[in-house]
């Protein structure tokens, strides 16, 4: 039996979609998901014409197919932006240095201009000679912190508006999920948002909110693309792993338990039964990024206030930023400080 | 009658780590593992935690099925519209195993 494309009616399908659970052809998919991204991107009004903007591109699957997808859409529509490719470079032997080398490769197959700052540079310690001297317990906590502000300070250097990361809504549901069990309260409304604007006014933002990790893995092998898939070498990243896992498991009993059902369709669908109708837009409400979004704080509830670092500027709600307070643990030879509840 | 039957398998977006490294690899199964139904997708999984697997089973499956978040092609469709594990395997098919678990 062939099965036929749910939208053109015409070809074979090839890919059962989590979020609505359409079979598509391969064309169709790549419609879809194409045009998805870029209603994502118009709608939530990301760009402006002329703005010059950097992809966070690590070489993995995610970045990768966010930079093909931002150059064809960029020509498709005429955004008209400047697009750059941003890389860190954590000094990690044997992981970062052969995913970096995917980068150069996509910075030649895209051909967009790429800038890699390092750890070395920003921070006088590679990951490397972090783990040394902390060993595999908290190196994690380096390696984000650091990725978070170097992203920023690279964004600087190439002076650019905005900086696109290839979070995904699996992510973002991993995060929302994270927060919730670490009841940090300040970041739960923070991680859904589209764009938020960090140091200075560089807005930083996620195209891929929307965008399911099975639908950008199909997409990056239909369209054979050319991505790094090695786990980091330091990194068995447990909390976030055992997160994932159990999504992964949610995701096989509900489909569409990490975003939920559109809420527009669930509207539109007409049913004269209204308690079938209360019970789909309950539904809608409770999958996982939607729940993070609907979470409100009572009023009264102190929360940290955004400051700025005295050493170096960047933003905090300590008077040390937390990579501050890092390196000088590292310098002084206490790599402790810095690290757990001490801190805040 | 049991004959054997050719199927290419394809490993990627990290599993391979878990086949030393292969990514690519023929085998040879016959065309009913379990008599007197043909082969199926589920048996074919089990096969290869059987005979391929080199290290920790648990990152390939889970139950008598893959592991969540581990993508599977047949003949380049998504196995979800092909009938998953019920799928019966026929000579010269092509699985594809992705996983999604891997780096972003």
């Amino acid at each position: 039996m062939v099965r036929l494309c749910v939208i053109c009616n015409k070809e074979r399908a090839i890919v059962k979609r989590p979020k609505t659970g359409q079979q598509v052809c391969r064309e169709c998919f790549y419609y879809v998901f194409e045009t998805e991204i870029h209603n994502t991107i118009t709608d939530n009004k990301l760009f402006k014409k002329g703005d010059k903007v950097a992809i966070a591109a690590s070489g993995g699957k995610d970045s990768t197919v966010l930079a093909y997808v931002m150059k064809l859409l960029n020509q498709r529509y005429q955004y008209d932006l400047d697009l750059f490719l941003l890389s860190i470079d954590e000094g990690i032997t044997g992981y970062r240095d052969d995913s970096l080398e995917t980068v150069k490769r996509n910075q030649q197959q895209y051909e967009l201009p790429l800038k890699i700052v390092s750890y070395s540079e920003l921070y006088g310690w590679s990951m490397d000679q972090i783990v040394k001297e902390v060993g595999l317990k908290n190196n994690c906590t380096f390696c984000g912190v650091f990725r978070r502000q170097a992203l920023d300070r690279g964004a600087v250097i190439l002076d650019v508006d905005h900086i696109v990361t290839g979070h995904n809504a699996d992510d973002i549901a991993e995060t929302v999920l994270m927060n919730i069990l670490r009841g940090d309260i300040a970041r739960l409304p923070r991680c859904t948002e589209i764009c938020t604007t960090g140091d200075g006014s560089i807005r930083r933002s996620k195209p891929f909110k929307y965008t399911y990790e099975k639908e950008i893995v199909m997409y990056a092998y239909f369209k054979k693309l050319d991505y790094f898939s090695t786990e980091c070498i330091y990194s068995p990243n447990a909390y976030r792993g055992h997160v994932r896992t159990f999504i992964k498991d949610l995701e096989s009993i509900r489909p569409s338990a990490i975003i939920g059902n559109d809420i527009y369709n669930v509207l539109k669908k007409k049913t004269k039964n209204y308690l079938v109708y209360l019970f789909n837009v309950f539904c809608y409400y409770k999958d996982i990024i939607h729940s993070g979004e609907a979470f409100e704080i009572k009023e009264g509830v102190k929360l940290p206030v955004q400051g700025i670092c005295k050493r170096c500027g960047y933003m905090s709600s300590n008077e040390l930023c937390k990579a501050c307070m890092l390196l000088e643990g590292l310098n002084r030879g206490l790599p402790k400080l810095g690290i757990g509840k001490n801190f805040k | 009658m049991s004959s054997l039957i050719k199927v290419n398998l394809t490993f990627s977006g990290g599993v391979e780590l878990l086949f030393n490294n292969i990514k690519q690899k023929i085998i040879e199964i016959p065309s009913t593992i379990n008599p007197p139904k043909p082969t199926t997708m589920k048996d074919l999984i089990l096969w290869i935690k059987d005979n391929l697997l080199q290290e920790r089973s648990e990152l390939f499956v889970s139950g008598n099925t893959v592991r969540p978040g581990i993508l599977v092609l047949i003949n380049d469709t998504d196995w979800e519209l092909e009938g998953e594990l019920e799928y019966e395997i026929k000579d010269n098919d092509e699985i594809v195993f992705i996983s999604t678990l891997h780096g972003g």
